[in-house]
This record gives structure tokens, C-alpha cells and sequence, in this order.
């Protein structure tokens, strides 16, 4: 089967006056028709930079360097910028995690469903707002045709994320990306709201890129992780693969990180684990593996060079010296 | 929602009541004016307010009352043109200062730091003296002194909603820059916008009536508030109503202009609500 998305070594600098900020430095990932891949770590890892570099709207100082990225067996960073306006919204659509701000106050939900129907499709308004009402009736927002007037701020945030899922999902996207979808909204709405966008993403045939730093929901949502970690991906493989058997010392750190209820915190057996040091300035990145000077395992090698990226399992991959048989790294 | 915080805002309303009566007065100057007002009229030259002229005649023997009414008109005509001229400018310039940055922003916010640089009677004077008096260039002059003001208020505007998500979200919704500018920025920053151009219509009648005032405005027979001071003012000291009356009408516009913009300031302004 062909891939919804392919990204294909992804460099995405911020060029400002300290130097180029390395944000997105070689991320190479592979989206499957209907799967939901979620994409996970730190804050500034460059999980949201690689979401607009496929969209191609990196905010300034911010420059695609180099890389592709196959969608429909087109590079979209080769087409003219009028095509690439119709992929968006329309192939791609993008879902943010504000709900709060991302609706325009000055119009009703209806207007900007409408107006998103429209922009893509010849209709009238009347059919695209029948469209509208079915599209917010199946995200499960109450009495469709009345919130369907309804300005923003008369939602809830979980109801205005639900629309935006309503307005990302109105044309049939053949791709989601959907960067911290849930992370404004209350506990108890989150997995609600998860939901909803999963299992329409199934119906539809959809695949998401589920950007988030909240382990637990990839764990209930995702078909495949890919953990990232200053500008790379570090390990990539199926939910089990990640969850029970890591191998990389970062995405083993990150999962010890999670609280978990039950498992207490302080002295004793189930210490919440604090990874030492600090993310590395992604204008200054260490040499060899951007991880060795948080990594408690790091060897000789680490510090010189790169890990190549290797397979070790089916659709399991990481980057990591351990995993080098020739080059393994000294006391552990 | 502005209706109704308005009709709780009796200052507001008040201010609302005297545009209200001025543009009524405008419209309807042909049949509320009891004389033609360049008619001349040697037997009663600086005649006294009385039941004929009801705010007495000047000294060609015009009724001053008549030429009040017809003031209103050019008051009107020149403020809320040169203010929409203003707008205009400043919503397309600010807009694309704040939208696209850069050396575009630059170049247009330095050219309107540079207008604003001279004080602004001074600077349409100047424009006046290029152009030559006649009515429409009083409107432009005015315009474009005023269309900083609007370019530096909406950059403003623009630069604050263009951070949020929804901007981010209709780009990746596929819109182009004009329908995000014109459909998702533009109508967040009305607001302030309204709040301005209330205000500097005020300024605007001020200012016809000043630049009238100097010989710049409307050229003379014409009957703007800031010329018939101007004829008036050699009798001031011994015929009063002569100034006192159209010196009132600017007055009781302006105070109407300024109380509905201080009204609205208050209504739409989120840091006061």
C-alpha cells in the first residue's frame, strides 16, 4: 500500500540573529493510509515545526532547508504555492490545540464551516450547510441546526475543539494533523474528544499525525509512535513496540517520567524518574548524538558520532549506539 | 450588543441625539433655512437678532441663522469624507504593514511617522496652500493628515489578531492572504477602528472650520462655520452674535462627535469593560 505520507529526511531552520535554530534536523517518517501515528516528545523538539513544514507554512524566520516530502506521490515541496493552497484545508487539513482562539470570534461556526466547504468546493450554501450540520452532528455536538448559529464564545472548549475536528474533517482529508488537539481541554473531555477523532478518522479512512507530549493518550489512540527529540526521530515503531519493549534511552526515560496513579511518588520502588540535564539549544546541538549529554548510557562514540538509523524488529527503528553490535559503548 | 450598552450610556446618547440633529439639519438645510444665505441684503447690514434673522445678520446683511443651517452641510460633507479617505488609506496600509512585515512595514510606517511628525493643521495648511481652496481639497487635505492615525491603530489591530490560532488555522485551511486580511483579521479589529473614526470626526470639523478660518477651506461667499467666523470676527467686540452662533454650532458638534466616541470607546474597549 502506498504511503498517505512520506518525509523524507526534513531540515526546517529558524534563521535569526543568534544563528540557524535547528529545528526540524533530518526527520524522516511514514504515514499509512487510516493509520494514526502520534508523535511525541519534549516541548521545542520540533514536533509542531515538522506539522507546518508539511503544510509548508513555517513561520518566519523559519526555512525548509532541504528534504521532501511525498504526499500522493507528490513532492509538496516542489508545488507552486496556488496548488499547494488547494491541498490545504482540502487533502491536509490541520487541527491546533487552542480551541479557544482557534475559531474566528467574529463569525458564527456555521459561517467558517461554510466558508471552508466553499473554498474547496463548488456548492451552494444551502447544501454546504446541510454538509455542516451532518459534519457537527457526527462529532457529536447537541442540536446541530441551533449551535450551527452560534458564535465561539457561546461554545465550551470542548465543543469548539469538536467543531474545529468538524471543520479539519468536512472534505475527507486523506491526511490529519492534528497538533495537541486535546491538550487545552479538560481530563475528562480529552479522551472524548480523542475519540471522536479517531473513530472518524477510521470511517473516513484518514490518516492522523497526532502530535502531542501526553504518552497516555498515544498509548490509547496511535497504531505507530515516533518519538523525537531535538530535531530528530529517535525511535520509531508499533504502540507495543514503544510501550513495552524501548530501546532507546530517551524514550525509556520519557516513559519512566509518566505518572502513573497508584504508583507513588518519593521514596522507594516507583520514584518518579526526572531525567537529568536540559534539552539542548537548538542553536548549538551537541556532537554525535544530539542525546549524549542527557543519555546515562552514553559511550566513547556517542560523542563523536551520529547513531545510524537502524531496524531492530519489524517496523521497529531507533537511532541509538546500543544497538550497535561492533560499536558498543563501554560500562552500562 | 453595542445598541444596548449604548442605550444604558445616556452620554453616549446624548452625543448620538446632536449628530442625529445635525445630520437631520443638513439634509433638511433648504427647508429649515428661513433665507437663501448669500443673499445680500443692504438695509439690514449687521442687523440684531430679531424674529426675521433669527441669530441677527452680518455685516452684508446675510442671515447668519440661514447660513449656519447651510454650514452643517459643509461641516458634515468635508468631516465625514475626509475621515472615510482616512480610513480607507489607513485600513489598506496598516493592514498590509502589520499582514506582511518586513521592509513593506518599514517603509509604510515610517512614511506615516513622517506625516505625523508635523502638527496636523499645519500640515494640511501647507497641503491647502499646494492645492489651491476648493471644498474637495479640504477633504483630501485633511484625509491624508488623518490616515496615519488609522494606519498605526490597525498595524496595531492587525499584529495582535494575526497571532492568534484562527489566522494560523484558515492558512491551513487553505484561504490566501486577501480572504484571511479582509475576511478573518479585518473583522476583528473594528473596534477600534469605529472608536477612531467617531473621534477624528470631531477633529475634522474642528479643522475645516480652522483651515476656513485662514482663507484655506471653502472659498469664501460659501457659508462654512470657520468663514463666517472669519467675516464675523472684525465685529466681534461690538456685534457678539455675529461669532457667537456659528462659534456654537462648531461646538455643539463636536461635543456631540466627542461624547458618542467616548461611549463607544467605553463600550468596545475589552481593557475598560
Amino acid at each position: 500500500m502506498a504511503d498517505a505520507l512520506n518525509i523524507e529526511g526534513l531540515k526546517t531552520f529558524f534563521y535569526t540573529r543568534q544563528g540557524a535554530a535547528k529545528a526540524v534536523n533530518g526527520v524522516s517518517l511514514r504515514i499509512r493510509p487510516g493509520q494514526i501515528l502520534g508523535v511525541v516528545g519534549e516541548s521545542g523538539c520540533g514536533k509542531s515545526v515538522t506539522a507546518f513544514s508539511i503544510l509548508r507554512l513555517v513561520p518566519h524566520p523559519g526555512r525548509i532547508v532541504s528534504g521532501r516530502i511525498l504526499f500522493q506521490g507528490r513532492d509538496l515541496l516542489e508545488l507552486p504555492s496556488r496548488e499547494m493552497r488547494r491541498i490545504r484545508g482540502d487533502r491536509i487539513s490541520m487541527i491546533f490545540q487552542e480551541p479557544m482562539i482557534s475559531l474566528n470570534p467574529a463569525f458564527t461556526v456555521g459561517d467558517q464551516l461554510i466558508e471552508a466547504l466553499r473554498l474547496h468546493r463548488r456548492i451552494s450554501r444551502a447544501q454546504a450547510r446541510d454538509r455542516a450540520v451532518e459534519m457537527l452532528r457526527q462529532v457529536e455536538i447537541p442540536a446541530p441546526e441551533k449551535r450551527i448559529n452560534d458564535y465561539p464564545h457561546h461554545l465550551s472548549g470542548g465543543m469548539r475543539q469538536r467543531a474545529m475536528i468538524a471543520e479539519a474533517l468536512l472534505l475527507n482529508p486523506d491526511l490529519l494533523l492534528a497538533d495537541e488537539p486535546t491538550t487545552a481541554l479538560d481530563v475528562t473531555i480529552q479522551a472524548q474528544v480523542l475519540d471522536i477523532m479517531c473513530r472518524l478518522a477510521r470511517e473516513l479512512g484518514t490518516a492522523i499525525m497526532f502530535i502531542t507530549h501526553n504518552l497516555g493518550l498515544v498509548a490509547e489512540s496511535a497504531d505507530r509512535v515516533a518519538v523525537m527529540y531535538a530535531g530528530k526521530v529517535v525511535e520509531e515503531g508499533g504502540v507495543a513496540d514503544i510501550f513495552e519493549n524501548a530501546r532507546h534511552p530517551y524514550t525509556r526515560g520519557l516513559l519512566r517520567s509518566v505518572p502513573l496513579p497508584g504508583r507513588r511518588t518519593g521514596q522507594g520502588r516507583g520514584q518518579l524518574y526526572e531525567m537529568a540535564g536540559l534539552v539542548p539549544s537548538l542553536f548549538d546541538l551537541p556532537p554525535g548524538c544530539a542525546f549524549h549529554p542527557r543519555c546515562p548510557r552514553r559511550g566513547e562514540v556517542c560523542l563523536r558520532e551520529e547513531p545510524p538509523w537502524r531496524a531492530i524488529g519489524p517496523g521497529h527503528w531507533t537511532a541509538c549506539w546500543l544497538e550497535e553490535a561492533d560499536a558498543a559503548p563501554g560500562q552500562s | 450588543m453595542i445598541w444596548k450598552k449604548l442605550s444604558r450610556n445616556w452620554l453616549g446618547l446624548i452625543g448620538l441625539a446632536v449628530i442625529a440633529l445635525n445630520v437631520l439639519v443638513a439634509l433638511m438645510a433648504p427647508f429649515i433655512a428661513t433665507h437663501d444665505p448669500l443673499q445680500i441684503d443692504v438695509a439690514n447690514q449687521a442687523a440684531p437678532p430679531s424674529a426675521k434673522f433669527f441669530f441677527g445678520a452680518d455685516e452684508y446683511g446675510r442671515d447668519i441663522f440661514s447660513r449656519v443651517i447651510y454650514g452643517t452641510r459643509i461641516s458634515l460633507f468635508v468631516s465625514v469624507l475626509s475621515v472615510l479617505f482616512a480610513t480607507t488609506f489607513g485600513v489598506v496600509l496598516g493592514a498590509a504593514a502589520g499582514y506582511y512585515r518586513g521592509w513593506a512595514e518599514s517603509i509604510i510606517m515610517r512614511c506615516m511617522d513622517a506625516i505625523m511628525s508635523f502638527p496636523a493643521i499645519l500640515l494640511a495648511i501647507g497641503i491647502m496652500a499646494v492645492l489651491g481652496a476648493r471644498l474637495i481639497n479640504v477633504v483630501i487635505a485633511l484625509g491624508f493628515v488623518y490616515v496615519p492615525r488609522f494606519a498605526r491603530i490597525v498595524r496595531g489591530s492587525v499584529l495582535s489578531v494575526k497571532q492568534k490560532e484562527f489566522v494560523e488555522a484558515s492558512l491551513a485551511m487553505g484561504n490566501s492572504d486577501a480572504a484571511i486580511i479582509f475576511r478573518h483579521i479585518l473583522p476583528n479589529c473594528v473596534a477600534p477602528l469605529i472608536v477612531q473614526a467617531t473621534a477624528n470626526l470631531a477633529y475634522a470639523i474642528l479643522a475645516e472650520s480652522s483651515l476656513s478660518f485662514l482663507g484655506l477651506g471653502a472659498p469664501p461667499p460659501a457659508p462654512s462655520w470657520g468663514n463666517i467666523l472669519s467675516d464675523a470676527r472684525n465685529f466681534m467686540l461690538d456685534n457678539m452674535w455675529m461669532t457667537i452662533f456659528p462659534g456654537l454650532a462648531i461646538t455643539l458638534a463636536v461635543l456631540g462627535f466627542n461624547l458618542l466616541g467616548d461611549a463607544l470607546r467605553d463600550i468596545l474597549d475589552p481593557r475598560l469593560n
